[in-house]
Order: C-alpha cells, then sequence, then structure tokens
C-alpha cells in the first residue's frame, strides 16, 4: 500500500520520526506490536525494500522511528511532508501481549532498537500490566523520545558515556533486577544476548526481536535464517520477536 | 482480445509469466498479494530428495541493482513437498512446477522419480546451477558431459515437460544448451545467479558466510539476455528466460531475443505483485503497438 507523510521530525541525534497517514484518509490497517512494515525507498537507488519496525500504529496513523545510517534510511530520513511511502505491512510475528492484569513486563531497548517498544508498553499499559523500560543508549538520549516513552511506562536510562541516567549497560541496572513476570528486548545482538541470559538465569520468560538481514520479508528467499531449536526459521516470518527458548544463542 | 498464451512444446501456459526458483516459495508466500491463478505458472522453491537446513547466515548481500544470496537450497525435502505442500497446488487453474535439485545424480532422479508419482504435476525444472551447494548443483552444469549426465539420468524416470535450468557460469552456454537438449530436455531456462563476492571493509570480512554467492536482480539482466538470445539461435527446444525481469518491457526484451516464457525472480522481493502488473503490460504493450498475439514478438531479434 501507499501511505503519505504527513509530518517528519527530526530529533536532535539525527534520527526521524515519520508520521505516515493513508492518503485517503482511512483507517490504517490493524498491525500489533512487534510487527514490521517494509518500506520502498525507490528514490535511494537500492533495489530491496527495508524492513523498520513500528514505533506506533493508532487508527489515523503509522509511526516509524529511523535512525539513518545507510543508503536507503538516509535517502528515507530526506523525505518530505507529502511524500508518498510504499510500503508492505504488517509483517512478521509481535511481542506476546496476552498478560494477565497486573503482570510485571520490563521491555529492554537498545539504540533504535528501542522503537518498537513504545508500541508495545502502549498495549501492555493499556491491558492493566506493570511496564518498566530500560533504554540503552551511547549517549543523552533525545528529549522526545524520553518524553513519549515515560507517557506510557516507568522509564530507566543507561548511558555508555554517563551523560544521562545510569552509567553502565542495562543488565546491571538495578531495574533489571527486580521481580519480573516477562522480559522483552530488542537492540543490538550483544545486548539481547546478555538480558536473555541474565533473565534466564533467574527463569525469567521472555522475548527478543531480531533483525537479520532480509530481502523479502515475506518468508520466501529464506535470506534471514537465525539457528534455532527448529532448525534454521526466517526471522521475517516465525520473528523477528523470538521466545528465549527458541533461540540457541 | 490480446492473446498471451505460450507453449513450452506439449506444455501449454495462458501467458509466459511464471515465477524463478527460490523467489516465490511455495507460491502460498504471495498468496496475499496476488492471485496465483493469473500466473502462467509458477516454479517452487528448489527441493532435495533429503531435507536440507542450507547454508549458515549471512545469506545475502545487496549490491547495486542487485543482491547476493548463498540459502544453499533450503528445504523440507521431497516427501515434506509431496505430503503438505503438493495438496494445496495441485486444483491451482496454473502450471506449478517443481525445481529439482541434488548433490549426486542419483539423488536427482529418486527426486524426480517420486514427483512422477503425482499426478497433475505437468513439469519439473531440473537445477544444474546453483552456485551455493558444494559437491553438486553446478558442478553437473559447467561441462556438457556432466550435464548430459543428470538429464539422461532424469528423463529415464520423469515421463512429463523436463525444463533444464542453466548456468552463466560456463564458457559457452551454447554448448552447454545444446548437450541438454540433446540429451532430452524439453526446455531451457536461463539464467542461473552469476557467481559473485562481496566484501565488509569495515569487518575486512566477506558479506556472505560462504565468500561467494549467486547475483540476481537488475544488475544481470543484459547478461542474460545476450544468453537467451545466444541460447535461441542454437537450440530447438523452447527457452524460458530470466535474469533481474522486473517489468513487461524487462519481459519483452527477452521474448524479442527468444524467449517462449520468462519467469521473474528477485523483482517478487521488491513489489510481491510484479508478475500480475508484468501481464498486464504485456497486454498494454499488445494493444499499443496492435499485436494480436504476444508469441508473434517471440525470437524477432
Amino acid at each position: 500500500m501507499t501511505l503519505r507523510l504527513a509530518a517528519i521530525e527530526h530529533l536532535p541525534s539525527g534520527w526521524v520520526a515519520l508520521y505516515l497517514v493513508r492518503p485517503d484518509a482511512g483507517i490504517m490497517p490493524a498491525m500489533l506490536p512487534g510487527q514490521f512494515v517494509e518500506v520502498g525507498v525507490d528514490r535511494s537507488r537500492v533495489l530491496l525494500n527495508r524492513p523498520i519496525s513500528i514505533l506506533n500504529r493508532t487508527d489515523d496513523a503509522l509511526e516509524l522511528l529511523v535512525a539513518p545510517i545507510g543508503r536507503a534510511t538516509k535517502v528515507l530520513a530526506g523525505y518530505n511532508v507529502g511524500d508518498d511511502v510504499r510500503i508492505i505491512a504488517p509483517l512478521g510475528q509481535g511481542f506476546s501481549t496476552d498478560f494477565a492484569a497486573g503482570s510485571r513486563v520490563l521491555l529492554v531497548g537498545g539504540g533504535v532498537g528501542i522503537a518498537p517498544l513504545y508500541y508495545q508498553a502502549r498495549t501492555l499499559a493499556r491491558s492493566g500490566c506493570h511496564v518498566e523500560v530500560i533504554f540503552g543508549m551511547r549517549s543523552t538520549p533525545d528529549a522526545e523520545i524520553v518524553k513519549r516513552f515515560g507517557s506510557v511506562a516507568d522509564l530507566h536510562i543507561c548511558t555508555d558515556d554517563g551523560s544521562a541516567g545510569f552509567h553502565g549497560l542495562v543488565t546491571g541496572h538495578p531495574a533489571f533486577a527486580g521481580e519480573w513476570d516477562f522480559v522483552q528486548v530488542c537492540g543490538p545482538k550483544p545486548m539481547m544476548r546478555a538480558c536473555r541470559q541474565l533473565a534466564m538465569s533467574r527463569d525469567i520468560p521472555g522475548e527478543v526481536s531480531l533483525e537479520n538481514m532480509m530481502a523479502c520479508g515475506l518468508g520466501a528467499c529464506l535470506c534471514c535464517v537465525e539457528k534455532t531449536v527448529k532448525g534454521n526459521v526466517c526471522v521475517c516470518k516465525e520473528g523477528p520477536v523470538f521466545k528465549f527458548d527458541m533461540l540457541t544463542w | 482480445m490480446v492473446d498471451l498464451s505460450t507453449k513450452l512444446k506439449d506444455l501449454e501456459l495462458k501467458n509466459p509469466v511464471l515465477t524463478a526458483s527460490g523467489t516465490f516459495g511455495y507460491g502460498d508466500e504471495y498468496a496475499d498479494f496476488i492471485n496465483l491463478e493469473a500466473l502462467g505458472g509458477f516454479v517452487v522453491k528448489g527441493t532435495t530428495f533429503e531435507p536440507r537446513q542450507g547454508n549458515d547466515y549471512p545469506r545475502m548481500a545487496e549490491t547495486p541493482m542487485g543482491m547476493l544470496n548463498c540459502v544453499g537450497l533450503q528445504n523440507g525435502g521431497v516427501e515434506l513437498f509431496v505430503a503438505e505442500k503438493w495438496p494445496a497446488l495441485r486444483n491451482l487453474d496454473t502450471v506449478p512446477i517443481v525445481n529439482v535439485s541434488g548433490a549426486r545424480v542419483e539423488d536427482y532422479v529418486a527426486c524426480a522419480e517420486r514427483l512422477a508419482s503425482l499426478d497433475g504435476l505437468k513439469a519439473i525444472e531440473l537445477n544444474i546451477s546453483c552456485p551455493n551447494v558444494k559437491q553438486g548443483g553446478m558442478a553437473f552444469g559447467t561441462t556438457t558431459d556432466g550435464a548430459a549426465s543428470v538429464v539422461e539420468a532424469v528423463r529415464r524416470v520423469w515421463p512429463r515437460h523436463l525444463m533444464v535450468k542453466l548456468s552463466p557460469n560456463v564458457t559457452s552456454i551454447v554448448d552447454i544448451a545444446r548437450a541438454v537438449e540433446d540429451a532430452g530436455a524439453d526446455s531451457v531456462s536461463l539464467i542461473n545467479t552469476l557467481l559473485g563476492m562481496a566484501v565488509d571493509v569495515e569487518r575486512r570480512r566477506p558479506v556472505l558466510s560462504t565468500v561467494t554467492g549467486g547475483l540476481s536482480g537488475p544488475a544481470v539482466k543484459p547478461v542474460a539476455v545476450r544468453m537467451v538470445w545466444q541460447v535461441a539461435h542454437a537450440v530447438n527446444i523452447p527457452v524460458v528466460g530470466l535474469g533481474g525481469i522486473s517489468s513487461a518491457s524487462d519481459a519483452l526484451e527477452f521474448i524479442m531475443a527468444g524467449a517462449s516464457a520468462i519467469q521473474v525472480g528477485t523483482a517478487n522481493f521488491v513489489n510481491p505483485r510484479v508478475t500480475i502488473e508484468i501481464i498486464e503490460g504485456l497486454g498494454d504493450y499488445c494493444r499499443r503497438h496492435g499485436v494480436g498475439r504476444l508469441m508473434d514478438l517471440k525470437g524477432i531479434i
């Protein structure tokens, strides 16, 4: 489908938040937290679409958070309000959300990996869960992002350089040591490995969201596979969210 | 009314647009996007006698207007295909084609023999050109004797349409095409991927787990058109063209160069509806140019 860029927010860190609406002003198709969209970046002269996680979905809009790192994401960050954006959505299996009211769920994000956790935190908060979020960042996160997450969950910040919040890794943050019913993680692989290991050592179940390189996003090309207890499976179709015990890390 | 139909010997297709093996799963991956029955046919994922886990991740590298892959024929094996995939395909009003791969001649034969028992399966495509599997695959497709030996062996057990997919990683694709024609192939499809490589200079390592992989996408199209043109002039069996096709005009290049049908591969990853848009575009072209029968354009160059 083709969506229209209704607003774009350039954050001080360089990240951009894209606010996409349907050109006919219709209702945005249903998408679940942790699912992703394939975004066509036709004018970037790259061939393949780019998998981008869902920052938020409302009836009115789809919001994406993009870190301009590669050629396509840099071009995407340069789009203007009114531009059309080609997407395929929703794709993949999202985070678990079927927790009893009052469940204590810890969300842990690293870098731009925090993106899907906003929609997840918002969804869980609505169903009466107690949600806390730990952000691991290189340096002080964008105030806008902090404000947004702070509106739906208790937020803890860790920075590598100590410029804000806890000086150290997410696994060292005191909040991680609390009592949790479930942990959900999205970020760089070493961080996800460490979170999974720590949680499993305390018998806390959980999930990670992987970002293996994809070509199709549909389960057809078999490029984005992850080794699991069921053998090689496509991250785009069986994931991107996997239960801790599915992985062979 | 424009006639888009085509024939590969006795195999009738409602239009010349097929999908390339390994880019279209078993069709169901695309059923949310297109009506599979609108296709001339589709070639399913490379199927081997035994299940295969494929190569390690990373399996993909994007390159200028193309991509490298080293999937390595991950599939559940022919028995899984027969039990779980075929029932959904057998009653479709289109032509599913099974791509058959193997490491040894016996594997190809065993796989083809099992598939021969499926009533309604009209065609297989013999993959003697996968660049991503050690011991076999492409090894058969790079010599005339090797290619002929697999085709002859499979010909004995497979009674219906036998398409043979050729590797471009050879000195003379024409010689290989002639060899498989003599060995009993009903058609040839070309090209499989071009062997390529990409390096991650920051990490100073190859991008792909297997170092080299198969290049596909628009980048390979001129090479593919040239090879289709050469082969179409050298053999008497139909030629199926593929390599970087992502529009009706790309498809027409192959048809004018001599292809009786075409396959769409990597473009499915970018736009899951591209096959339908190509079929519509072929009709539009014919109307615009007053062509009543698309295949009148075949081999005009």
